[in-house]
């Protein structure tokens, strides 16, 4: 139905059209992405479940599971955040719903081709930059550089004379999210090899995290919590501090996730103490939110979209504890490569920052549709399905990294490691498969939301509603 | 509205960038480009040949375009016995290595070498090339190691690719280049590094991997997620095709506690005497044997010499 409006004038398209359909595909990549998770994670607790065919091979679908979270949940919610945010703290609309309209649905289809083809094996080797160099100048195209635009001239036609903290980072991540895909790709295009295609591999893995995916959950933070609570930001001085810390600090530590390749010594040195230094706009970003929830504590108990957000932000210290430390020589060489590893992405990417997109898309949604949340009730078990399967998946990950870095610092026969694994296996494949039902819920709960929700009455806020389920 | 007052920021910001930018990509591109290629990457180059992830001449990552390693026994033009040595073919039409192309990729010492003895520039796609590895007897500036170099043996000894497959038997010819196409699309690099740490791992899975090692290959599939062994030199540890063929096609044949996916797809159709595989009652008899109620599991198929699991062995095995 907002598929009618591509060809439609900008002018005449609803405000929000472009927010709401990319919230909307978002929810979807969501349950497609874990539903690949948990199908992987069952292949490796049992390794003969499904087998024989090519196409459900775990080798086939682990990449497929990683790009469709990355550029399909959490980039998405992060575009339906940027055409919902922007414009409000612009006091202006949308620079263009149209493009924004497009924008999404070029972005489903070079997804569904992109991990299609990815599913057949057609990669380029290359984790996290695995799409051959054609579809990374598509995603280029039709993906990050609309995007971009939008935000941009968004910002810049905005009727305040300020631009608050969240825009910022959007306006900056947007902008480093081009510079990093097409620089971090370099070497499809122009087929560099060997340590420098190696190195380049993990300059754009770790930057895409960084420029792209850090800062632009943190921005939804500094809108929600204001925003809902109606607490003024604690301290615009330590968003300041936030912003630049992250330009500096997080762009710069790339090789610390190449410790043991015979990277120069000295470039091994500098990313690791410019990795610990990334608690600096960690320990801001964190105490800012935390701090500008005072005296509104009560909410975190009674508002979903605040609970999520402070989930998220909470989340964020033990994901920058180990981020700042795991990757100091005398940390790394015992958890390198282990599950350790597989419970701290999950922890940045399930933890931290699904739980900050999803309170905007919980928020942005009710707000552009203007219909109260169907339901409380499924709302809740969604929060809790989420954070216990995660919870689940991130102590049985980091049990079994322990156990795998003694493991491999005892040189123990590798079967001995995979045998001593195999519980947590379970335990990962349970912790993942709540995640998956949580976002059949959520996808449900969405629906009804924008089928039969409560209408909004003009100029209220979703949370000013009580909810009638 | 004027964009005015941040004016500024958007110049600390450019600059802020811009310099870690500089410090991350160019500082270290300055050291990278001056290594210089060690026989072990030389060895690499030759054998994968020039791409081993996507590319234009093979998009489904069928292992096309790729080099073959030949251990030539006999003389390709007098046929007379010698002492043996690997000869890396790359059959008419198919893309040369990066070293080739690109001789300043091998490093100081190695690219004058590989040009004025080694005549790698006289080597043509079109009409295809047989390379060698030598050494010499200069040793590297700061360390006690001879300097090794390509030869274009179609150029110095006048071997064509025709020649040295002719002579070769079967078994003397590995499809490791295709093979490692057949790693990186199979995901193998998922489960196994290709990357022995520097700090441990010495005793089982050997040396880690020097600089110099890796010029002219792509991609390098380090891996990041260790859930098997590490494999950069698994082909010393267990060089055995047969181990290997029982382990692909059923992990738990060999090893019951493995979590390996059985790869059984990958020998195709028929097995190397051109019947059909009937892998619907190899599964149903596998599970019999699981359950107790035969004491062996049936025989697994010897695969065809044209199969993808033949080239994947070739690359495993040759990972020495």
């Amino acid at each position: 139905m907002i598929l009618k409006y591509l060809f439609a004038k900008n002018e005449a398209i609803p405000v929000g059209s472009a927010a709401i359909f990319f919230g909307f595909s978002a929810i979807v990549w969501f349950m497609i992405g874990t539903g690949l998770g948990s199908f992987n994670a069952a292949k490796l607790a049992f390794p003969d479940f499904v087998t024989g065919t090519e196409m459900f091979a775990f080798g086939h679908m682990r990449q497929v599971h990683v790009l469709a979270v990355i550029f399909g949940w959490i980039s998405m919610a992060f575009a339906m955040a940027m055409m919902y945010i922007t414009p409000i703290l612009g006091n202006t609309r949308l620079w263009s719903e149209k493009l924004g309209l497009w924008n999404c649905m070029m972005w489903n289809i070079c997804l569904l081709v992109g991990l299609s083809l990815m599913w057949m094996g057609v990669t380029s080797g290359r984790e996290y930059s695995d799409f051959p160099w054609p579809l990374d100048l598509a995603v280029a195209a039709f993906i990050s550089i609309p995007l971009a635009v939008n935000v941009w001239m968004t910002i810049i036609k905005r009727r305040t004379q300020g631009i608050y903290t969240t825009n910022w980072f959007f306006a900056a991540s947007t902008f480093m999210l081009i510079i990093v895909f097409l620089v971090g790709n370099l070497p499809e295009y122009f087929h560099l090899t060997g340590l420098t295609e190696a190195y380049m591999t993990w300059w754009f893995a770790h930057n895409v995290l960084g420029l792209w995916i850090t800062p632009v959950a943190a921005a939804i933070a500094y809108y929600v919590i204001p925003k809902v609570t109606g607490n003024p930001l604690y301290s615009h001085r330590i968003g300041h501090l936030h912003f630049w810390s992250i330009v500096v600090f997080y762009s710069t530590p790339a090789a610390h996730h190449l410790m043991s390749a015979p990277l120069p010594e000295w470039l091994k040195s500098f990313a690791s103490v410019e990795g610990v230094l990334i608690l600096v706009p960690a320990i801001a970003f964190v105490s800012n939110i935390l701090l500008t929830m005072q005296g509104k504590w009560n909410m975190f108990v009674e508002n979903l979209e605040v609970r999520f957000t402070v989930v998220g932000v909470l989340l964020a210290i033990p994901l920058n504890m180990q981020g700042g430390f795991q990757q100091t020589r005398s940390i790394n060489w015992y958890i390198h490569g282990t599950g350790w590893m597989v419970a701290h992405a999950h922890l940045a990417l399930l933890g931290f920052s699904t739980f900050l997109e999803a309170a905007a898309v919980y928020l942005g949604l009710q707000t552009l549709m203007k219909r109260k949340l169907y339901s409380l009730t499924l709302g809740n078990m969604h929060f809790w399905l989420l954070l216990i399967g995660f919870s689940i998946y991130w102590v049985s990950m980091t049990i079994a990294g322990l156990i795998q870095g003694a493991g491999k610092i005892y040189e123990v026969p590798y079967i001995d490691v995979v045998i001593a694994e195999h519980p947590y296996m379970i335990a990962r494949w349970l912790g993942g498969t709540m995640v998956f039902s949580s976002t059949i819920l959520w996808l449900y709960n969405m629906w009804m939301t924008a089928r039969e929700g409560t209408p909004i009455p003009a100029g209220r806020m979703p949370h000013e509603l009580a909810y009638e389920r | 509205m004027k964009f005015r007052e941040y004016k500024v920021g958007s110049r600390m910001f450019g600059m802020a960038f811009g310099l870690s930018m500089t410090i991350t990509l160019l500082f270290p591109s300055f050291d990278l480009a001056a290594s210089v290629v060690s026989e072990v990457g030389l060895d690499k180059q030759l054998t994968s040949g020039w791409d081993s992830g996507w590319q234009l001449q093979d998009l489904f990552l069928d292992g096309l375009n790729k080099p073959l390693k030949v251990l030539v026994r006999k003389d390709p033009k007098t046929g007379e016995p010698m002492e043996p040595v690997y000869a890396y073919v790359y059959p008419a039409g198919t893309s040369l290595p990066n070293g080739v192309n690109h001789p300043r990729n091998l490093g100081l010492g190695v690219e004058e070498l590989s040009v004025k003895q080694g005549r790698i520039n006289e080597a043509k796609k079109e009409s295809g090339a047989v390379f060698l590895i030598k050494k010499s007897d200069k040793l590297l500036d700061f360390e006690d190691k001879p300097l090794s170099y390509m030869v274009n043996a179609t150029a110095t000894k006048g071997w064509t690719p025709d020649e040295v497959l002719n002579q070769a038997v079967d078994s003397d010819i590995l499809h490791a280049g295709a093979g490692k196409t057949m790693f990186v699309r199979e995901g193998c690099w998922w489960c196994h590094t290709l990357l022995p740490e520097q700090t441990q791992d010495w005793q089982v899975f050997g040396a880690p991997p020097m600089l110099g090692d890796f010029n002219g290959e792509s991609p390098t599939a380090f891996g990041s997620d260790r859930k098997g062994p590490d494999l950069l030199h698994v082909g010393s540890r267990n060089g055995s095709r047969e181990w290997m063929m029982l382990h692909f096609f059923n992990p738990r044949l060999v090893q019951p506690h493995s979590i390996m996916p059985r790869f059984d797809y990958l020998w195709g159709e028929v097995d190397a005497d051109g019947n059909k595989i009937d892998f619907d009652k190899w599964r149903s008899e596998y599970d019999k044997y699981r359950e107790g109620k035969i004491t062996t599991p049936p025989d697994v198929p010897m695969y065809a010499k044209d199969s993808e699991i033949r080239k994947l062995i070739d690359f495993i095995v040759n990972l020495k």
